[in-house]
């Protein structure tokens, strides 16, 4: 008992000169460290501005082609096969548009209902049947996505469908599917953070479950669910090689839903390869992956705003 | 009574819906299962694949894969952690801290062709590492940094902050609390965190196009020397890895199985993103049980 | 000991969260081998004073602390002063038990291995012997490798007081370490703390009156960031100067 309260000459009274100063070179090193990797985040996105950028503006300044006719024209001729050759990517920016937008219009009915059930229907097993399944759907790798789209959705609408099942219509269906998990987890989040008091008041004065969702619940929590939206589209602007395999590759806006058309990923996958750096076609892909990253910028700043309501 | 006939045409639809979004899942797991299992053989998983003849397989790809996701782990966890770490342990609210979670943000955002592009012109051309696993591993870890700081700077903020106070009343120094302290008790989350992402890497096909590239050299896999062009472990060589080789044998394909080839590598790929997802959740709560000497709370 | 010399006080200590004075200009003394207690109404800057003493604010908070705290014959608030070797002869203990996600072994001996000690046998006798200061060693000797989140919220506050210990301090910093205990544990800490007053100087935020009076040597009454009155505890518990003083620590508001 004794020998213990003997112990030795406390350690504060007694510092080791050589460790001295041990805790600030430390310190700096970690700081040093993680300052470096923070930085290393900020030289990758700035490097692959200027890198696209570089590349994508040479359409304009080197080969003479217009802002306008780049973007309005509705003829793609990069190769001049036909004549003179023609820059024109309408048709792809409307083929992005229009897969994105449809994958939103299937996907977010279908994700606000799995979010409320998860949430205010059967908030115990709910949450355990549907939680996994969405992380399963998001865990699915896009080229499987792809590989579904093209044998059973594309035979299906060709079945059902005039034409070759193929287009925006299989790009949409195959797209609604993979941003189904980004628009519910947002969705689920919002509605569970949601203060309890909200919707007791609701049901204290009466109001069914669904009066209470749709007049309290969903207008509280409308600016997150519309994040996710925005997010999930951004997620289907960008995605290529699924829509690529289901969605035809035509180069032109097509005339219904059912028919061959291209994206503007799906035409730079398909083409990148077949191009010879810093050709006229090949700076052409490079003007879409700008306008793509440009289209990112849009995305964020729309969630950075609607994300600034939410918190107000 | 309107309102409660609306209550019920409501919920009946929520929950209709809710279920056919288990019905879609199951459907798509069932249908790549079915189509794809009974393809699935030890010669499939190990042979190569052929052009043009039957019983191709994707030994090579399914290599390539899972080297790729150990080489793009390598070069992003380091990278990822650091900077996850400084987000929530070092970056002061102000201008600059607000720039990186920007950055973070539209990073992650990116369409992956957009950095594939990227990495066509910097890695593979400028830099001249060609199309190999290296080019690919680098533009992968773009890929992944956003998410894998992301994860970093959640698990970490998620220690209570009593626990950074008691390792300072102690004298520790900051770094010290980080790695000792702090670092154990977001360890779990952390290594769950970045599992799941790797499952997301293995799957990738769009990045690595054009840096990866889409071809696989004949492979000796009795050479070692991770220089030599035949060696499965140079990460200098090019490599076509599974997600990419499901791509191309279904738009370019011209084996007269390439449909069942293609059915089969899925099932793969899926069956492999399932035990990664299983795996992390395992390992992440084990994990936290040696880590903090005690049992996961909530 | 070096410490037993220590001289521990503040002058004209002043603690700002922008503008807002959270602290007003205390001068305070800190006789060594005594409790000082700080009692006052939540919201009256003793928790801050006291978080400013080991220089915690620095970390935690984007507070600015004007005047100086001396111990012995060193300004801490000295910009050239190490904070990191000087929070190691501070000890502080607060309200909420925040054990390391370690051992119970290993929450005491992690301190004093950062700091330089090695050896296998001298650690396990600074666990022990800390754990015996600190009344928990007969409890936990047997299961030292468990984890420390096992033992009960009373077990693992004094499991902390013990880490505090490992690594020797002069001063204890007590913010409330009783406020969330039940009163078994409560009674052990205060036990506790009477006991460590022969070796070292505490000084402990309350916010019970009779804890203030059973255990303290001197109490200090803060108002609104300033020092109310600061006496031997039996005066401002007997015969206050301050009417305000007399007010609370008779519970009539606070």
């Amino acid at each position: 008992m004794k020998a213990i309260d003997e112990r030795p000459v406390g350690i504060a009274d007694n510092p080791r000169p050589g460790r001295f100063k041990k805790h600030h070179m430390e310190d700096f090193a970690g700081r040093s460290y993680t300052t470096i990797c923070a930085i290393l985040l900020i030289v990758i996105i700035l490097s692959i501005v200027y890198f696209v950028a570089s590349k994508g503006l040479a359409t304009f300044f080197r080969d003479g082609v217009s802002f306008s006719e780049f973007l309005f024209g509705s003829k793609w001729d990069p190769d001049g096969n036909h004549g003179e050759p023609q820059f024109g990517v309408m048709p792809f920016i409307f083929g992005s548009f229009a897969t994105s937008i449809l994958a939103a219009v299937i996907a977010s009915p279908l994700s606000i209902c799995a979010s409320l059930f998860m949430t205010e229907i059967v908030p115990g097993w709910g949450k355990k049947l549907l939680q996994p399944v969405i992380e399963l759907l998001a865990g699915i790798p896009s080229v499987v996505y792809g590989f579904v789209g093209l044998t059973v959705i594309v035979p299906a609408l060709r079945d059902m469908f005039p034409g070759q099942g193929i287009g925006i219509a299989a790009g949409s269906i195959v797209l609604s599917v993979m941003i189904l998990p980004t628009i519910t987890s947002i969705g689920t989040d919002a509605l569970s953070s949601l203060p309890r008091g909200l919707k007791e008041s609701s049901y204290a004065l009466g109001a069914t479950r669904w009066q209470t969702i749709y007049r309290v619940i969903l207008p509280t929590v409308l600016p997150s669910i519309l994040t996710g939206v925005v997010l999930g589209m951004a997620r289907a602007f960008g995605e290529a090689l699924a829509v690529q395999m289901v969605i035809g590759n035509a180069p032109h806006i097509p005339r219904s839903l059912f028919e061959s058309a291209s994206t503007l990923t799906s035409v730079i996958t398909l083409d990148m390869g077949n191009t010879v750096m810093g050709t006229p076609h090949s700076n052409a892909l490079w003007s879409m992956a700008l306008a793509l990253m440009f289209m990112t910028f849009i995305f964020v700043v729309i969630v950075r705003l609607l994300e600034r309501r939410n918190r107000i | 009574m309107k309102a409660k006939a609306a209550d019920k045409i409501a919920t009946t639809i929520i929950v209709v819906f809710s279920l056919l979004i288990v019905a879609v899942l199951l459907g798509l797991l069932g249908f790549i299962m079915y189509r794809g299992l009974s393809h699935i053989s030890w010669h499939f998983l190990t042979s190569v694949p052929q052009t043009i003849r039957e019983g191709g397989g994707i030994g090579p790809q399914l290599f390539n894969s899972l080297f790729l996701l150990v080489l793009t782990l390598i070069i992003t966890i380091p990278l990822g952690l650091g900077a996850g770490i400084y987000m929530a342990e070092y970056a002061k609210p102000g201008k600059i801290t607000g720039a990186i979670r920007l950055v973070v943000e539209v990073l992650s955002s990116f369409p992956s062709i957009v950095v594939g592009l990227f990495g066509l012109l910097l890695i593979v051309n400028t830099f001249g590492f060609g199309f190999s696993l290296f080019s690919g591993a680098l533009v992968l870890t773009i890929f992944n940094l956003p998410l894998m700081v992301r994860i970093t700077e959640q698990a970490f903020r998620s220690v209570p902050k009593e626990q950074k106070e008691a390792g300072l009343a102690l004298g520790l120094s900051k770094w010290k609390i980080i790695t000792s302290v702090l670092f154990p008790v977001a360890l779990p989350s952390i290594v769950t965190g970045t599992v799941l992402a790797a499952g997301r890497v293995f799957g990738e096909a769009a990045a690595l196009l054009f840096t990866a590239g889409m071809s696989t050299p004949r492979l000796d896999f009795t050479n070692w020397n991770p220089l030599s062009p035949t060696s499965p472990i140079n990460p200098f060589r090019p490599a076509e890895t599974l997600a990419v080789h499901i791509w191309k044998i279904n738009s370019e394909g011209i084996a007269p199985d390439a449909a069942e080839i293609a059915a089969g590598a899925s099932a793969v790929l899926v069956i492999l993103v399932l035990v990664f997802n299983l795996f992390a959740r395992w390992f992440g709560n084990l994990l936290y049980k040696i880590m903090t000497a005690s049992k996961r709370m909530g | 000991m070096q410490q037993t010399s220590t001289t521990f006080r503040t002058e004209n200590l002043s603690v700002f969260y922008g503008t807002y004075e959270a602290v007003k200009n205390i001068s305070l003394n800190f006789p060594d081998k005594s409790v000082t207690a700080l009692i006052g109404p939540s919201g009256c800057g003793k928790s801050t004073f006291l978080r400013s003493l080991n220089r915690m604010n620095d970390e935690i908070s984007q507070a600015v602390i004007k005047g100086k705290i001396w111990i012995g014959g060193e300004d801490i608030n000295d910009p050239s002063t190490d904070v990191i070797q000087l929070r190691q002869k501070i000890g502080m203990v607060w309200q909420k038990p925040n054990p390391f996600y370690k051992s119970i072994y290993e929450n005491i001996a992690f301190g004093p291995k950062y700091h330089g000690v090695k050896n296998k046998k001298e650690l396990d006798q600074i666990v022990e012997s800390s754990l015996r200061k600190a009344a928990l060693w007969d409890e936990v000797k047997d299961r030292l490798k468990q984890s420390a989140l096992s033992l009960s919220g009373g077990q693992q506050q004094r499991l902390c007081i013990a880490r505090a210990l490992s690594v020797n301090p002069g001063i204890l910093l007590l913010d409330e370490p009783a406020s969330a205990l039940d009163p078994v544990s409560t009674s052990k800490v205060e036990e506790l703390i009477v006991e460590l007053k022969k070796e070292l100087s505490i000084v402990i935020v309350t916010h019970n009156m009779q804890q203030a009076a059973r255990i303290s040597d001197y109490t200090a009454y803060f108002y609104l960031g300033t020092l109310m009155e600061h006496n031997d505890t039996e005066i401002i518990f007997t015969n206050p100067a301050n009417a305000m003083t007399q007010e609370y620590i008779s519970g009539r508001f606070g």
